[in-house]
């Protein structure tokens, strides 16, 4: 996994509240067997005016005007403000990856859907809260100022404003160290491995059943 | 020892290890794999040189590509075609069990897990899938999870997991007649939002819930991701028993009465502390129909589409504004007016023989309205189209004017050719009314089976009770 330490990087506001999975990555390209490819796709239905399919030739699109990620200001961005229970929904972490591949980092909102708040801490990017009226303030800022930054310090766990103030967010601290590393956790778990073994052999006594299989 | 809930105790028994900080190394019991989020985990595995951990914990079924028509040619759309038989060979290689596309039992994951008996209570169950949830009906701890965690689970038999806080949604007292599982859950969603379960597991109580039957259990766990939880959960009672014996992978002989005991005790002991508990009274349900773009957004079938500008929340009036301008609603408009152009009865919500009974219901000698220009019935799996077959369900619906449909997830999420226009409006039974969810463009209205069933005969919404 690509480790996150210091972020700085352009901004975006997207705030409504309730931004669901579908919408992040529509399911016609969930079809694909890949990882990567899904950042031209993010949020198609919004960001464009005729209809996507998987493999279209995406130059040949009709970008909508109104959508916010459309304005050549936030092409480069790298941080979105977004709104409540952002990425509800489907457990499809091409959400993620979606955001990933236009380029985001990091999702600053008041607050996210389980499933891909834990998909996003498994590939690298970082979802921070920060309270509603502060990203509210951040946007207005963001609106008013073209090319405006944002400083995203994990270690320090603050995000740093252009005006020098800073706002502090909590992360938890295992999820934090993995990130700051990029560490795999499928190699920390396995680290484990006895414990888990131990564990089995002591569950099939009380519990055999459970270890029938489906063959 | 201190009084547990039902949460609690699955838990506390699939607890491998804990770190300092109280991230927990959870056992799981049971993997369930479908074609859209696996590939890249089975990627993953082989890029890093690892093999499955349990292969006999793993059961595979590709359900969200497959065609619902005939079968015989195979999948048309080779994108389509190329995940499922990426899916097919991937379990070729591992050994791992595949129900395949032409096996009589395939079918939608979360239908054909219960039905074999792969879902037993007191398990840990995951699919990359957000619907796992469902599986919780038999006092299992069940959850959606995505594909790194899939391939966690493939490599460890473990996940990485903080543990949710406890939360109840007791149904009290009884639902008057015609008012069904469907309409239950969609009136939680409507009361607690769909952010309403963040960061909890919900245990679903009251009569209401212990009068429900299994599958009417699994329509409210299916949906309590819709609320925004962890997971759902239902206490073990006799019903849960009944249902999973003589089941293809229940246990049998003693080990079915050492299991069978133990069952017994997955319920919350009495004085259980839940950090939030929300009360409903099961006889205010009527039969709900959603309006607009989240689950959340509900009315009773005697209701009308609700104003924004009398929501004092402005971020929720904003989504409201949008959500009506989307599905083409005024304000003030009855629920009873809006006319539908298709017609969806099927998903992991509500595919179940009972769902197909409750439609056939009501549509028996009666004709699809001439506005609807489809109404489809896809059956969960297909042991269920079986039965409903033997029952003469498909008959009735044939008769009526439905296509019988093959088994698969279909037009809830529209991965496969069923979908909706641009525009085209929707009586369904499955469980996201998002924008484009069955086809860009499209407006979702999720509806009971029996809602559904009737809104197909009369081409509007109308109130099943008095139908």
């Amino acid at each position: 996994m690509q480790s996150f330490t210091i972020l700085e990087g352009v901004v975006a506001p997207l705030l409504r509240s309730n931004v669901d999975t579908d919408a992040i990555i529509p399911k016609q390209f969930l079809k694909s067997i890949k990882r990567t490819g899904f950042g031209v796709n993010l949020f198609d239905a919004w960001r464009y005016l005729d209809a996507g399919f998987p493999g279209q030739d995406s130059s040949t699109r009709q970008p909508n005007p109104d959508f916010v990620l459309n304005q050549p200001r936030y092409q480069q961005a790298s941080i979105l403000l977004a709104g409540e229970n952002f990425g509800c929904g489907s457990s499809r972490e091409h959400a993620v990856w979606a955001l990933d591949g236009f380029g985001f980092r990091c999702v600053i909102a008041p607050s996210f859907a389980d499933i891909f708040n834990n998909n996003s801490f498994k590939s690298g990017l970082l979802p921070l809260v920060l309270d509603k009226s502060i990203i509210e303030k951040l946007a207005a800022d963001c609106e008013a100022n073209e090319g405006y930054q944002l400083k995203v310090d994990l270690e320090q766990q603050q995000v740093i404003a252009p005006d020098g103030e800073t706002y502090s967010f909590e992360v938890d601290q295992f999820r934090k160290h993995c990130l700051l590393n990029g560490l795999d956790d499928i190699g920390l778990t396995l680290q484990n491995a006895d414990a888990i073994k131990q564990y089995e052999i002591k569950r099939k006594e009380a519990a055999p059943w459970l270890f029938n299989g489906v063959t | 020892m201190s009084a547990k809930t039902l949460y609690d105790k699955v838990w506390d028994a699939h607890q491998v290890h804990q770190q300092d900080d109280g991230t927990v190394l959870l056992y799981i019991d049971r993997h369930l794999v479908h074609e859209v989020t696996s590939p890249q985990a089975f990627e993953g595995l082989q890029i890093s040189g690892r093999k499955p951990w349990r292969i006999d914990s793993m059961l595979a079924v590709a359900d969200h590509n497959v065609p619902t028509t005939s079968r015989e040619a195979g999948i048309e759309d080779p994108v389509s075609k190329l995940q499922v038989d990426t899916l097919d060979a991937n379990c070729d290689a591992h050994g791992i069990v595949e129900f395949k596309m032409n096996d009589h039992r395939q079918g939608i994951v979360h239908v054909i897990g219960p039905e074999q008996g792969a879902t037993l209570p007191g398990m840990t169950v995951v699919c990359g899938d957000s619907h796992t949830s469902t599986h919780g009906a038999f006092g299992a701890l069940a959850f959606g999870i995505g594909t790194s965690e899939v391939e966690h689970v493939m490599a460890t038999q473990c996940l990485l997991q903080k543990k949710s806080r406890n939360m109840l949604v007791s149904v009290d007292g009884e639902v008057g007649p015609g008012v069904t599982a469907k309409d239950i859950v969609l009136a939680i969603i409507g009361e607690i939002g769909t952010a309403g379960g963040n960061g909890s597991a919900i245990e679903f109580g009251g009569d209401a819930i212990r009068a429900l039957s299994m599958e009417g259990r699994m329509t409210v766990c299916n949906m309590a991701i819709e609320a925004g939880a962890r997971a759902g959960m239902i206490a073990v009672d006799q019903t849960t028993i009944d249902y999973v014996k003589a089941r293809p992978f229940s246990p049998s002989n003693e080990q079915w009465d050492a299991a069978e005991a133990a069952w017994r005790d997955l319920v919350s002991d009495e004085g259980a502390k839940f950090d939030k508990i929300v009360r409903i009274n099961a006889a205010d349900i009527m039969p709900q129909v959603s309006w607009g773009t989240s689950p959340e957004m509900v009315a009773g079938i005697s209701g009308v589409v609700p104003d924004p500008s009398s929501e004092t929340n402005e971020t929720k009036a904003e989504g409201m504004r949008r959500a009506l301008q989307y599905m083409d609603l005024s304000a003030g408009t009855a629920i009873s007016d809006i006319k539908i152009d298709k017609v969806f009865i099927g998903s992991c919500t509500n595919s179940r023989i009972e769902d197909l009974r409750a439609a056939a219901a009501v549509i028996k000698d009666r004709k699809v309205a001439g506005n609807v220009k489809l109404a489809l019935v896809v059956p969960g799996s297909g042991l269920v189209k079986k039965q409903a077959e033997e029952e003469g369900l498909d008959s009735i619906f044939s008769n009526a004017g439905f296509e019988w449909r093959e088994p698969g997830c279909s037009m809830c999420l529209a991965m496969n050719a069923d979908k909706l226009e641009s525009g085209e409006r929707c009586a369904s039974t499955s469980n996201r009314n998002f924008e484009g969810r069955q086809g860009q463009g499209g407006r979702t209205h999720l509806v009971s089976p029996a809602m559904a069933a009737a809104a197909a005969i009369a081409g509007h919404f109308v109130d099943v009770r008095s139908f």
